[in-house]
């Protein structure tokens, strides 16, 4: 099945596969379909006539394709009913078509064999002729070479010439043949089904073939849509069959593969989907700070791996097209020559380019192939703050960082949301958020049924608050860096685009900046009734089909200044727990005021002009503003009441 | 994470002294300059939980910061206290350890899987040898690309092993690479 999927990419089907099913059908009912055919061609008749004159003498001039005319004789021969069926489907011309029409209709009404003998004979001479023509075709197809050494100067206009001419030739067949596609295309596109008869389809077992030739036909209608569509049918119908023959061919969840056939043009989305069935190439890293990768394309090499640079963009990878070995029990992977790594993942890392002595975070660092990558970046030199919030994820990326002799890390798990909490000031923060894994789908093909809307919901917000930590994280007056790089496995706009979109939004103090990459597509900056900011340009989006790496999406964003005080801090941090919990009581405070305030005015103007101090209460207000200024100096005013308060008492 | 006491310090340093020798003075007083500050780094041994880890001075600084619950490793891990109070070292101090070793082991080529599937060192695997180890002193194995691949201890002194038949065990295995699979759920949880 791996295999037939790829070979059918190309194009419609052939006809003669057509013609195979058509005749079964036939076989099935062969009378009615036959007498139908029959009228049809009868009904014709007169409009064949008047075309077939035309096209007689033309026959001669231009030379058409021999083969309708051979069939037509070994038609005689045989079922003479059935033919203008095969026929039709295996026309390859419509002008053509009509001749044989005119065949046909020549060999129906001429019923005494006299008649028949004569447009056999018809039929031989012309058919001679049509092989003296299909000579001179091959000889110009065929033997090219010859053409050439016989070129002097004395023939050259002579030749030239008639290249001309065979280019016009092959120019008005293509032709031809695009008309023939319209053709067929409309036929095929009366095969679609309604909504209905693709419920019932559905209940049965799907035929893959036949999915596969309809799906091609309709993304070529969707294509040029003006030209192939069958007139009354609109594209959102199109849109709406093709999208049920994907979810039953390729098995994806109805949702999930109109969120993704709404990213690309129907022929992209198509490779799209064809690249999730193929699995990406496997590639390692080289470790830097142990080996070269020289030397270690000789160790692997000589362990019988086929292997070969993953491409000029990197210095480090290595893509594996064949080992003997399993290439993670190797001894150079268990002496940390290399670790095993997509490619995708070099592209965040590439795009943060950490320098030496820097001071970097990776805020979800589990299992170390970017920390790791990092380090090596930095020469083991700086910080690294390699965080991770599973307790278990984390397991395998000190097993890692300690097998490639990573010493500048520290591991720690938080939830990232509390990053500046905990350690603020970073040069650089690395965010490979985590994400739905559309763009991973070869990898791990559940995605397919188990991401809902709620998901789409759910991991965008988680998103948009890590980026928010991130971005809070990072010192602006870092001398060499202040780079953030938010990157994901997916390839939706929610997760993507629409995140960064987003911090852009809340946090002023950041822009984004180019990623230094030097492949992949630009981000969207408008994606349906959606406009994002015109520097969204400068994200990249990887692509299975289009770059044979994971689909991936990278930005960059430089942070300029600090952060308003008054900004949004990022949900379930404790930062916006503190910011909520101090706003709510100070709106309470002021609220209080003011009603007290009314309440001594009233009794001042009870008892005199001014009034009059009520110390008891005067007392409440004095402790709570000192407890209010503790609290700004960092102290917890419950906590150490006692020594604190008598201190600013006095 | 605390620095070592007194006699954390020594058990340590005795265990260590069995694979490096005199050069753990070189262990203690390596530095790395960096460009920021006067004084170069020096490197420290730090014990979080039960672990010990060798690390940069200013690593372990910033690392303050970090919750002990929340802090699962930092520099490089040398090994665990036992409960007992002794000192076991990990495959992890491989790294520290292998550029001052004192006596070593050059394994061939077919030696190197037996090794890393956790089996001793028998004779006939080994291409090279240090020529005055005695007996029970700690070694490092490498490949005979001088690639580090663990660790262990002499069975018999070179000059009793040179009489042994190939099948005789001259190194008894303490640690090795393969361990990064093997013992992957237990020697990184903490």
């Amino acid at each position: 099945m791996g295999v037939g999927r790829r070979m059918k990419k190309q194009g419609p089907p052939p006809a003669l596969d057509e013609s195979l099913v058509t005749r079964k059908r036939k076989l099935g009912a062969p009378t009615n379909g036959a007498i139908k055919k029959q009228k049809t061609v009868e009904s014709k008749k007169p409009v064949a006539n008047g075309k077939a004159q035309k096209a007689a003498p033309k026959k001669t001039k231009k030379a058409p394709e021999p083969e309708p005319e051979d069939d037509g004789l070994s038609d005689l021969s045989g079922d003479a009913i059935d033919d203008p069926d095969i026929m039709e489907d295996e026309l390859d011309g419509i002008e053509e078509a009509d001749l044989d029409d005119l065949d046909e209709d020549e060999i129906n009404s001429d019923a005494d064999d006299f008649a028949n003998a004569l447009s056999g004979s018809d039929e031989d001479v012309v058919d001679s002729d049509d092989e003296g023509v299909r000579h001179k075709r091959m000889w110009s197809d065929d033997e090219d070479s010859d053409a050439e050494e016989k070129l002097t100067a004395a023939n050259i206009a002579g030749l030239s010439r008639k290249l001309d001419q065979q280019r016009a030739q092959e120019a008005a067949e293509a032709e031809e043949e695009l008309k023939d596609d319209a053709l067929q295309t409309n036929i095929a596109a009366a095969d679609i089904p309604d909504d209905e008869d693709g419920q019932k389809a559905s209940m049965l077992a799907p035929d893959l073939q036949m999915l596969r030739t309809r799906i091609t036909e309709t993304v070529r209608v969707l294509t040029s849509f003006k030209d192939l569509a069958e007139p009354g049918k609109s594209r959102a119908e199109y849109t709406q069959a093709l999208l049920r023959d994907i979810c039953t061919y390729y098995g994806y969840s109805p949702f999930l593969a109109e969120k993704l056939f709404s990213l690309f043009p129907p022929q992209e989305a198509l490779a799209f989907f064809d690249a999730n069935e193929t699995p990406r190439p496997m590639v390692i890293r080289t470790n830097t700070l142990r080996t070269h990768r020289r030397d270690l394309a000789h160790a692997l090499i000589n362990r019988g791996v086929t292997l070969e640079p993953v491409g000029k963009w990197s210095k480090v990878g290595l893509q594996i097209f064949e080992s003997q070995v399993p290439l993670g029990a190797t001894p150079e992977y268990l002496a940390g020559h290399y670790i095993l790594q997509a490619a995708s993942s070099f592209l965040p890392v590439m795009a943060l380019a950490p320098q030496e002595h820097e001071r970097v975070l990776d805020m979800a660092a589990a299992p170390g192939g970017k920390t790791t990558h990092l380090a090596a970046l930095m020469r083991n030199t700086g910080c690294i703050f390699s965080n991770d919030s599973n307790k278990d994820r984390a397991k395998g990326l000190i097993g890692n960082i300690h097998r490639l002799g990573v010493k500048n890390t520290i591991v720690c798990n938080y939830s990232a949301l509390e990053f500046p909490r905990v350690m603020g000031g970073f040069d650089r923060v690395l965010l490979d958020a985590p994400c739905s894994g559309t763009g991973v789908i070869a990898k791990d093909a559940s995605v397919k049924t188990n991401k809902t809307e709620a998901d789409f919901l759910r991991l965008p917000h988680l998103q948009k608050q890590l980026l928010l930590a991130a971005v809070d994280s990072v010192d602006h007056t870092s001398k060499t860096g202040g780079y953030i790089v938010y990157s994901t496995c997916s390839v939706t706009v929610e997760e993507n685009e629409q995140v960064v979109q987003y911090v852009l939004n809340k946090r002023p103090n950041v822009k984004l900046v180019p990623t230094g990459l030097v492949f992949g597509k630009e981000g969207f900056i408008k994606y349906q009734a959606k406009r994002f900011h015109p520097t969204m340009k400068e994200t990249r989006r990887y692509y299975p089909h289009a770059y044979n790496v994971d689909g991936f999406f990278v930005a960059k964003f430089k942070k300029t200044g600090p952060t308003p005080a008054n900004a949004v801090k990022p949900q379930g941090s404790a930062e916006e727990k503190k910011q909520h919990a101090n706003g709510t009581k100070e709106e309470q405070y002021v609220e209080e005021d003011v009603a007290l305030d009314v309440d001594a005015v009233s009794g001042a103007e009870e008892e005199d002009e001014f009034g009059g101090f009520d110390d008891e209460e005067d007392q409440k207000y004095i402790e709570r503003s000192m407890k209010k200024q503790l609290k700004k100096k960092g102290i917890d005013p419950k906590a150490t009441k006692s020594k604190a308060v008598k201190s600013l008492s006095k | 994470m605390r620095p070592l006491t007194d006699t954390e310090t020594k058990t340590l340093f005795e265990k260590l002294a069995n694979y490096t020798g005199r050069s753990l003075n070189n262990l203690l007083t390596d530095t790395v300059s960096t460009p920021g500050s006067k004084t170069p780094d020096r490197y420290v041994f730090r014990i979080q939980k039960d672990r010990v880890y060798y690390v940069r001075e200013s690593l372990a600084n910033l690392a303050t910061s970090v919750a002990r619950d929340s802090l699962l490793s930092l520099g490089t891990c040398l090994g665990k206290f036992t409960k007992t109070g002794k000192f076991r070292l990990h495959i992890t101090a491989l790294d520290v350890i292998a550029p001052h070793a004192r006596y070593k082991v050059w394994v061939k080529q077919n030696g190197e899987m037996p090794f890393l599937y956790g089996g001793h060192v028998v004779k006939a695997h080994i291409g090279r040898w240090s020529e005055d180890a005695p007996e029970h002193a700690g070694a490092i194995v490498l490949s005979m690309n001088d690639t580090p691949l663990g660790f262990g201890v002499t069975a018999r002194s070179t000059a009793e092993a040179r009489k042994l038949d190939p099948t005789g065990i001259v190194l008894f295995r303490q640690a090795d690479v393969g361990e990064y699979l093997r013992e992957e759920d237990t020697l990184f949880t903490t």
